[in-house]
């Protein structure tokens, strides 16, 4: 299956609003939280740049054929 | 009817009623600021967290000449404040991760370092003493400088920059002044960089240098402008809201009690100040429509301004009910202090971390102090954008 998977950890996540002003198609609010859109998501480098950017770092892109993370960085 | 703003001259900490009318009223209110076209305000919650995160509200359409704003000096267009996606995006990505909560939080044991030093000398000096020279202005400038790779040495040389670049139209400061300061800062800034090219050091400066070398990644002006935005928000802003925090607390008996009898409860009554204390002096930063909007029961056309309040946003009664009291058992998280969306404070944990750790270590190390002076004797900052005590006599 090619694609990546998106997740946010809602115990990381501190609510700055960052993926969603940056990236409103795959990033929503959730009261004081942020969520994906969508869990599964075809690649897209605009969705890396919003996951980059979340100070928590409580994004995490995953590229789901190889297993790879590829947010956040090492 | 387009009203004037600043609602009036700020006193002290307090918040003008205008900022409860106009988020308890209909739609979005009118107001002229000092300088620039007519705007919106948005003051609600709801409305200010929508505006900062909608991309159809352009914080680059808004900067130019006719930008709504208190201060005089128009800003440049190449500054992280002032840039949308995809340009925002591409600069951010240089710096955010040096901010990242994993790399300030590998920077609390320095700044606990650089505070208790500063303890230690206050300590010996003993009181009555000036908290805002010995400690609230001092702790942000080492740890802004250390973090930059900016020479302490220079530290007044920054502080009388810094205090002209934060300055309002009822400061008296020309704009002739605003921006001989500026360009000094900028050149200033600039030679340090390029020294960093030649010897490369393990600091911010060095970064930006190599994003702008070997990837290019940046221009000249960004590194500049970046190298600029940080020193500026990582020291005043950090510095003033240290002595709005102290004075609170010194002038709040029952917040201090709260804090000294339980100091575990630092981290969520930071927090809960950086939602209550009220900074800066105005809003700035306003938003402009590239299509019509429908904002807060408004219909924002295409072109026109809004500008965000978080100081009312995070006084919002139907969010944080009681919302001009403190209360350090309220859950804070959520509040606008730092923005919200993709201009949301790049140094946020870096001034969490630091808040936390100066006032936590203060009260441990002083639980005895107070106020030197009267209350109506301490004197506040004028025609600025930031507010705070100019100096806080305390002893202990």
């Amino acid at each position: 299956m090619s694609g990546w998977s998106v997740e946010i950890d809602a115990r990381t996540c501190i609510g700055t609003g960052m993926c969603v002003g940056a990236a409103p198609k795959y990033f929503q609010r959730k009261s004081s939280k942020s969520v994906p859109v969508h869990d599964h998501v075809e690649p897209d480098e605009d969705l890396l740049d919003a996951a980059f950017a979340c100070p928590a770092e409580a994004i995490r892109v995953r590229d789901e054929a190889t297993g790879d993370v590829l947010v956040p960085e090492a | 009817m387009t009203e004037r703003y600043p609602f009036s001259e700020p006193e002290r900490l307090e918040v003008d009623p205008g900022y409860a009318r106009t988020r308890e009223g209909e739609g979005l209110t009118r107001v002229q600021l000092p300088y620039g076209t007519p705007t919106y305000i948005a003051t609600r919650y709801e409305d200010v967290k929508s505006l900062l995160s909608d991309p159809r509200f352009s914080r680059e359409l808004a900067v130019g000449e006719d930008e709504p704003r208190v201060m005089p000096y128009v800003h440049r267009p190449d500054a992280l404040t002032t840039m949308d996606p995809p340009r925002h995006s591409r600069l951010r990505r240089v710096v955010s991760k040096a901010f990242s909560a994993r790399r300030i939080e590998a920077l609390r044991p320095s700044t606990q370092q650089i505070v208790d030093a500063l303890l230690d000398r206050m300590e010996n000096e003993g009181g009555p003493l000036d908290l805002m020279r010995s400690y609230a202005l001092e702790v942000p400038m080492l740890v802004v400088c250390e973090l930059l790779g900016v020479p302490y040495e220079d530290r007044d040389r920054f502080h009388d920059w810094s205090s002209v670049l934060a300055s309002t139209a009822s400061s008296g400061v020309g704009v002739d002044e605003l921006m001989r300061a500026n360009e000094d800062l900028r050149a200033y800034l600039g030679k340090l960089i390029a020294l960093r090219r030649t010897e490369p050091a393990e600091d911010l400066l060095s970064v930006l240098a190599e994003a702008h070398d070997t990837d290019d990644r940046l221009t000249e002006d960004e590194m500049v402008s970046l190298a600029w935005s940080v020193l500026l928000a990582g020291y005043e802003i950090t510095a003033y809201e240290i002595g709005n925090f102290a004075y609170t607390l010194l002038t709040g008996p029952e917040h201090l009690k709260a804090l000294l009898d339980d100091p575990g409860l630092v981290e969520r009554a930071v927090e809960e100040l950086l939602r209550q204390v009220p900074l800066t002096s105005a809003s700035f930063y306003p938003r402009r429509a590239a299509e019509d909007v429908e904002l807060g029961g408004t219909l924002v056309r295409k072109g026109e301004a809004v500008l965000p309040s978080m100081m009312a946003a995070n006084r919002d009664e139907t969010v944080y009910p009681n919302a001009e009291k403190i209360d350090f058992s309220r859950d804070a998280t959520g509040h606008l202090a730092f923005s919200y969306g993709i201009h949301h404070c790049l140094g946020a944990q870096l001034a969490r971390m630091e808040l936390q750790v100066v006032i936590a270590s203060l009260l441990r190390r002083f639980p005895g102090l107070r106020l030197a002076v009267d209350v109506d004797d301490i004197p506040w900052r004028k025609g600025s954008i930031l507010r705070g005590p100019l100096e806080l006599m305390v002893t202990w």
